[in-house]
């Protein structure tokens, strides 16, 4: 053994107090020790990284079973694919804003504004619902309340006698859709600017106030830079939520809008695009926005985790 | 600080509401106009007499316990060794537990379908895809919850302790690990019986039967049953959610409920 590793062993045991052979047997460290984590490893290989690898390798592969950047291009090229991703991007860049924008609202009043203790434990239980009320049962409960026969749309016409179709709006479209989106993004980011927001402490806000600092200096130089990267993270949290949806909006608007999920879903059940490949790359395209977006993501948590606990 | 509610607070805290409230009373509202000209639970008469509902119902309720049993089986012991054994480990497992948000459903399964659709491994026609699916849904939620757990508990000496008391494994692992992680494991539990109970994505493209592609189908067939069947999953999502929360109460950092879809 080199005297290094033998120095690095003494200086453990002391650190744990518990010499080597005084553990119990179990304990003793081995290939045993891999035992516990390889069923969950296997599984991630066969369930998550080789099809993941799959789609990849496929993205770059020819009919002819040969190399190519045909199916790679054609994302920027092909005008079905660039609409696919223009509406994906579209709907996600804005339901992450108007879920993040109205999200911090409702979390600041609530936390801040001095509302009861009861609001604030009601509604986190209802952000929880809420964030995880998406797919199907969504879909049909605002076709209920905004579509053709919806409560809001029977009561525009019937009230105010305003045929809400006359200005040309069709919830089945991206700003439709984004109305879904908002009812499970928003609460999700209650949920997680909620602890963030209790995480502000009080005396920052009185040494700011000693300091001669009013609200826009609190802000600006303080709470914002504070909250920033939770705020961010969780927007990009909420960007991803909506562009891997694929339930909500195939229940709701079936391929009215044809989002990448969506075509990605035509394209299993029979080969729309007529190129298997174009499908790989449409994929892929959706692991490498999502991958960047996990990768800001994390990098923020990171920041995020200086002040906030 | 400001004292007393402002009335901002109020005016977002009712938009909030309203928006939350809404599509949910027009839900209600809607599936109970099944018999023209009057409210009448008509529509969920229709729905539960249904014996495809019973069946296709029945069906994901198997998927769950499937899910469960397979998420558990994987990230309990996954997540104790980590803990116990190779805290080294803990950065690469968490980052495949957060791999399903990197990878969407509906890519996932296009991947699963292309890679076990034809030799040398073919999965197709064997629910495994669909229980490997849900199992990958429900890592995220499983992994968070029972780490939560383990970090709240003395796990090296509780497993000292019981192993110089000369326990096996097994009991170490069900009599002394699981009973301290009870709130954890059914945080998990229930949080994915709520993820997989309602889920379109993998039983719809994989093509088996479910609660969520029956409710797509019902919505593409009829008018209110659908949304009657909306609120009974409404139900069991505010139940799920809310057993968490009860469970969880007092216990902080427990009951984790946030998600992505």
């Amino acid at each position: 053994m080199a005297p290094e590793s033998s120095i690095r062993n003494d200086s453990l045991s002391t650190t744990q107090g518990d010499a080597q052979p005084a553990r119990p047997p179990g304990l003793r460290p081995g290939w045993k020790d891999w035992i516990g984590v390889v069923p969950f490893f296997a599984f991630a290989v066969f369930f998550l990284f080789l099809p993941s690898m799959s789609i990849v390798y496929r993205s770059f592969e020819s009919p002819q079973h040969t190399f190519t950047l045909d199916n790679v291009i054609a994302i920027f090229t092909e005008r079905s694919l660039i609409n696919a991703y223009t509406a994906s991007l579209k709907i996600s860049l804005i339901t992450a804003a108007g879920g993040a924008v109205f999200g911090f609202l409702l979390a600041y009043a609530v936390i801040m504004g001095g509302l009861p203790r009861a609001i604030r434990t009601f509604l986190t239980t209802f952000s929880g619902v809420a964030s995880n009320f998406a797919g199907v049962p969504l879909a049909f409960a605002f076709i209920a309340t905004i579509g053709n026969a919806g409560l809001i749309t029977r009561w525009l016409e019937s009230v105010l006698g305003f045929d809400i179709h006359q200005t040309g709006f069709t919830i089945y479209s991206i700003w439709g859709l984004s109305i879904v989106y908002m009812y499970f993004q928003f609460p999700l980011m209650v949920l997680i600017m909620a602890p963030a927001l209790d995480g502000l402490r009080r005396e920052w806000r009185e040494a700011c106030e000693n300091l001669g600092g009013n609200s826009y200096h609190y802000w600006r130089f303080i709470a914002l830079p504070i909250l920033l990267p939770s705020l961010l993270g969780t927007a990009i949290l909420l960007f991803g939520n909506a562009f891997g949806a694929y339930a909500t909006a195939y229940a709701f608007s079936g391929s009215f809008i044809n989002l990448v999920t969506i075509l990605i879903g035509a394209q299993i059940q029979g080969d729309v695009l007529y190129n298997p490949g174009l499908g790989n790359a449409l994929a892929l395209g959706m692991i490498v926005i999502m991958s960047l977006s996990m990768a800001g993501y994390s990098w923020l948590q990171q920041r995020t985790a200086r002040w906030v606990r | 600080m400001k004292r007393g509610a402002s009335i901002w607070a109020w005016v977002i805290l009712i938009i909030g509401l309203l928006y939350f409230f809404i599509p949910l009373i027009a839900t209600f509202e809607f599936s109970l106009r099944a018999i023209k000209g009057r409210y009448s639970f008509e529509a969920y008469r229709l729905a539960f007499m249904d014996p495809a509902f019973v069946r296709n119902f029945g069906y994901s309720l198997m998927w769950c316990v499937l899910t469960i049993i397979g998420s558990l089986a994987l990230v309990v012991p996954a997540a104790y060794w980590v803990h116990l054994r190779m805290p080294r480990l803990r950065p690469v497992v968490e980052f495949v537990t957060l791999m399903p948000f990197v990878v969407p459903a509906v890519v996932l399964t296009f991947g699963l379908i292309r890679l076990y659709g034809a030799p040398p491994i073919v999965l197709i026609g064997s629910p495994i895809l669909l229980i490997a699916g849900y199992v990958v849904l429900s890592l995220p939620y499983m992994y968070r919850a029972v780490d939560t757990g383990l970090r709240a508990i003395d796990v090296r000496t509780l497993t000292e302790a019981a192993l110089s008391l000369g326990a096996g494994w097994g009991t170490i692992l069900f009599r002394v690990i699981f009973p301290n992680l009870r709130v954890a494991l059914l945080s998990g539990v229930f949080l994915t019986f709520a993820i997989v109970m309602g889920e379109f994505t993998f039983a719809s493209l994989l093509s088996w039967p479910a609660f969520g592609p029956y409710m797509e189908e019902i919505g593409a067939m009829r008018a209110y049953t659908p949304q009657a069947l909306a609120l009974v999953s409404f139900g069991l999502t505010w139940g799920s959610i809310g057993l968490i929360q009860w469970l969880g109460r007092g216990v902080p950092g427990q009951g984790q409920v946030a998600g992505a879809h």
